[in-house]
C-alpha cells in the first residue's frame, strides 16, 4: 500500500513537572492511514486529542511511543523517531500545516507572509507573489490590505491568510486544524473548493472540522477519536 | 541533490565541551553538531553558561574539555586547539561573524559607518576604494539604514541602527556561521521587532549558519530551527524549536516556557 501517512499505535502523554509531575495521558494507540488524495477527517469531542494528533503528524508534539509513518521523498520517514533535521525538511517538502491561528512575524506584509512558504523552496519572489495575490484575492482579502502585516485584521480575515499561506505549496501532505471555524458562508464555500482541488492534486489530508455540514462535503473518512482516549 | 550531500556535513562540531574555572564549573559536557543554514539558539537564565559556552564554540576562550571542530572552506573538519594563525585569522576576519549585544563592542564608534563595514572588506585584501564605498552602501541599504549616513560615526546612531550596522560589518564579508550574543537584547521592543525580522530575512537569504545566545524565548522562536536550553552549565533539553516551546520535557524548560507573560 502507498499511503502517505501510517500510523501506528502512536501515544501521548504530558507530564505537568510544574504541578507535581502530574501525568496527563492524551492518546494512545493511534492507528490509521491515509491514502494520496484522500481526506481524512478526525472527529470527537473537545479534549479528545485532536489537535494533538495532528501535532504529532506535524512534529510540533513529540510521540512517546509508536510509530507516525509519513512518505517524504521516496522513501518512509518515522517522525516519532527523526532527528530535526529530517523533521525540518519533511515540513519543507512534505508536510503542510493550517494551524487556528496565524502566527505571524510582526511587520511582514500580508503578501509576503503567503508567499514564504513558496520562497523558501527555491521559487522567485515576483512569481511567489503573485501566486499569493491569486490566492489571497480568491479568499476576499481586497488588495488594498496585502502590504499590511495581519495582525491589524479581524480574526476571519488572518484565518483566510493563513489558509492561503497553508494552501500555496504544492506539498503531498496537508493537515487543517478548524480551517473554516471564523469564516462567513460565502468563504467557508471556498475553502471547500479548495480542498476539492487538493484531493485531485493527489494531496493527502487530515483535518478536524467541528461544523457537520463542512465535515460531509471535504471527508472521505472519519476516524473517531475518542477511541484513542487514553483514559479509556 | 549534490549540495545536499554538502550540507549533510556538519559545519561545527562540539564534543563533551566543559570549561571549569578551578572548581567553579561554568559550563559541561557539550555535544552537538551544527549544519550548513542551521540556525541554533541557546536559551537558558543568566548563569546558566550560554555566554561562556558560545566563548568556547567562537574560540575565544579555550576549553578545560572536550573540544570544537570546524569545516574549513577546504571540506576537512579541523580541531579549533589546533589551528594556526593564519587559519584563525580567516574564521575571525572572514568566515565569521559575531554580533555582539553591545555594539559598540563590535563596532568602531568613533570611525565612519561607511569604515566600519568596508574595514572588514580590506582584511581580506580589497583595495579599491570605490568598490569598497559601493558595497559598504549597498549593505547599510540591506539593513535598512539611509545611505545618507554612511560616512557618519555609529556613535551618532540610535540603538537599533548601531545594532543593524553591527550586522552589516559582520556579514559583508560573506561569513558561513554567525555567533550572536543577545542580538536584541538592549532595545526596545518595537526596535527589536524590526530586527528580528532582518535578521530571519538574511539568515535565509543568505543561507547563514548561526548559533544565537538569548534569554529571550520569543527571539528563539522567530530565529532559530533548534533549540538547547541550558541550565548549571548543562544542555538539559534540545530538539526542534517549536517542539521544546510547545511541548517541553524537562521541569525547567516548562518554567521557562510558562513564565513567558502573555502579549
Amino acid at each position: 500500500m502507498t499511503a502517505m501517512i501510517d500510523i501506528t499505535n502512536a501515544e501521548k502523554t504530558f507530564t505537568m513537572h510544574l504541578q507535581g509531575g502530574v501525568e496527563l495521558p492524551v492518546v494512545r494507540g493511534v492507528s490509521f492511514h491515509v491514502a494520496p488524495g484522500e481526506c481524512v477527517v478526525l472527529s470527537g469531542p473537545s479534549g479528545a486529542g485532536k489537535s494533538s494528533i495532528l501535532k504529532m503528524i506535524f512534529g510540533n508534539y513529540r510521540c512517546d511511543g509508536g510509530r507516525i509513518g509519513i512518505r517524504h521523498q521516496g522513501t518512509v520517514i518515522d517522525l516519532a523517531t527523526a532527528e530535526p533535521r529530517q523533521v525540518l525538511s519533511v515540513r519543507r517538502s512534505t508536510i503542510g500545516y493550517v494551524s487556528q491561528f496565524l502566527r505571524a512575524v510582526p511587520r511582514v506584509a500580508t503578501i509576503d507572509v503567503v508567499a514564504e512558504p513558496l520562497i523558501v523552496n527555491g521559487i522567485a519572489r515576483a512569481e511567489a507573489r503573485e501566486q499569493a495575490g491569486t490566492l489571497l484575492r480568491r479568499l476576499n482579502i481586497p488588495e488594498r490590505l496585502w502590504a499590511l502585516p495581519p495582525s491589524t485584521f479581524s480574526g476571519g480575515e488572518q484565518q483566510r491568510v493563513n489558509i492561503a499561506r497553508g494552501f500555496i505549496s504544492d506539498l503531498p501532505i496537508l493537515l487543517l486544524d478548524e480551517p473554516t471555524a471564523s469564516l462567513d458562508a460565502a468563504n467557508r464555500a471556498v475553502v471547500v473548493e479548495l480542498i476539492d482541488q487538493k484531493k485531485h492534486q493527489g494531496v493527502a489530508m487530515v483535518a478536524i472540522v467541528h461544523d457537520d455540514e463542512i465535515r460531509h462535503l471535504i471527508a472521505d473518512r472519519i476516524v473517531d477519536v475518542t477511541s484513542f482516549a487514553s483514559a479509556a | 541533490m549534490a549540495e545536499q550531500t554538502l550540507d549533510d556535513q556538519p559545519l561545527l562540531l562540539a564534543e563533551n565541551l566543559g570549561k571549569t574555572y578551578g572548581k567553579l564549573v561554568a559550563c559541561r559536557d557539550v555535544s552537538f553538531a551544527l549544519y550548513p543554514g542551521e540556525v541554533l539558539a541557546v536559551v537558558g537564565e543568566s548563569g546558566s553558561g550560554k555566554s561562556t559556552l558560545l566563548q568556547l564554540l567562537s574560540a575565544q576562550l579555550a576549553p578545560t574539555a572536550g573540544s570544537v571542530s570546524y569545516r574549513m572552506r577546504d571540506g576537512v573538519l579541523r580541531d579549533l586547539a589546533a589551528l594556526g594563525e593564519a587559519e584563525r585569522r580567516f574564521l575571525f576576519r572572514t568566515d565569521w561573524g559575531f554580533v555582539h549585544q553591545d555594539p559598540a563592542q563590535g563596532l568602531r564608534m568613533a570611525v565612519s559607518a561607511g569604515a566600519n563595514v568596508g574595514e572588514r572588506l580590506m582584511a581580506v585584501d580589497w583595495n579599491h576604494y570605490g568598490r569598497i564605498r559601493d558595497t559598504a552602501s549597498s549593505w547599510l541599504e540591506r539593513v535598512e539604514i539611509d545611505t545618507d549616513r554612511i560616512d557618519d560615526a555609529p556613535r551618532t546612531y540610535s540603538g537599533g541602527m548601531r545594532q543593524r550596522l553591527q550586522i552589516a560589518r559582520n556579514l559583508v564579508t560573506e561569513p558561513r556561521l554567525v555567533f550572536m550574543d543577545e542580538p536584541t537584547g538592549g532595545l526596545d521592543v518595537s526596535v527589536q521587532a524590526r530586527l528580528l525580522d532582518l535578521m530571519r530575512n538574511l539568515v535565509s537569504e543568505l543561507g547563514l549558519a548561526a548559533i544565537v545566545v538569548t534569554h529571550d524565548l520569543a527571539v528563539a522562536r522567530l530565529l532559530s530551527h533548534r533549540v538547547m536550553v541550558m541550565k548549571g552549565g548543562r544542555v538539559i533539553e534540545t530538539g526542534l524549536t517549536d517542539q521544546v516551546l510547545d511541548d517541553p520535557r524537562e521541569p525547567y524548560t516548562q518554567l521557562l516556557v510558562s513564565s513567558i507573560l502573555p502579549a
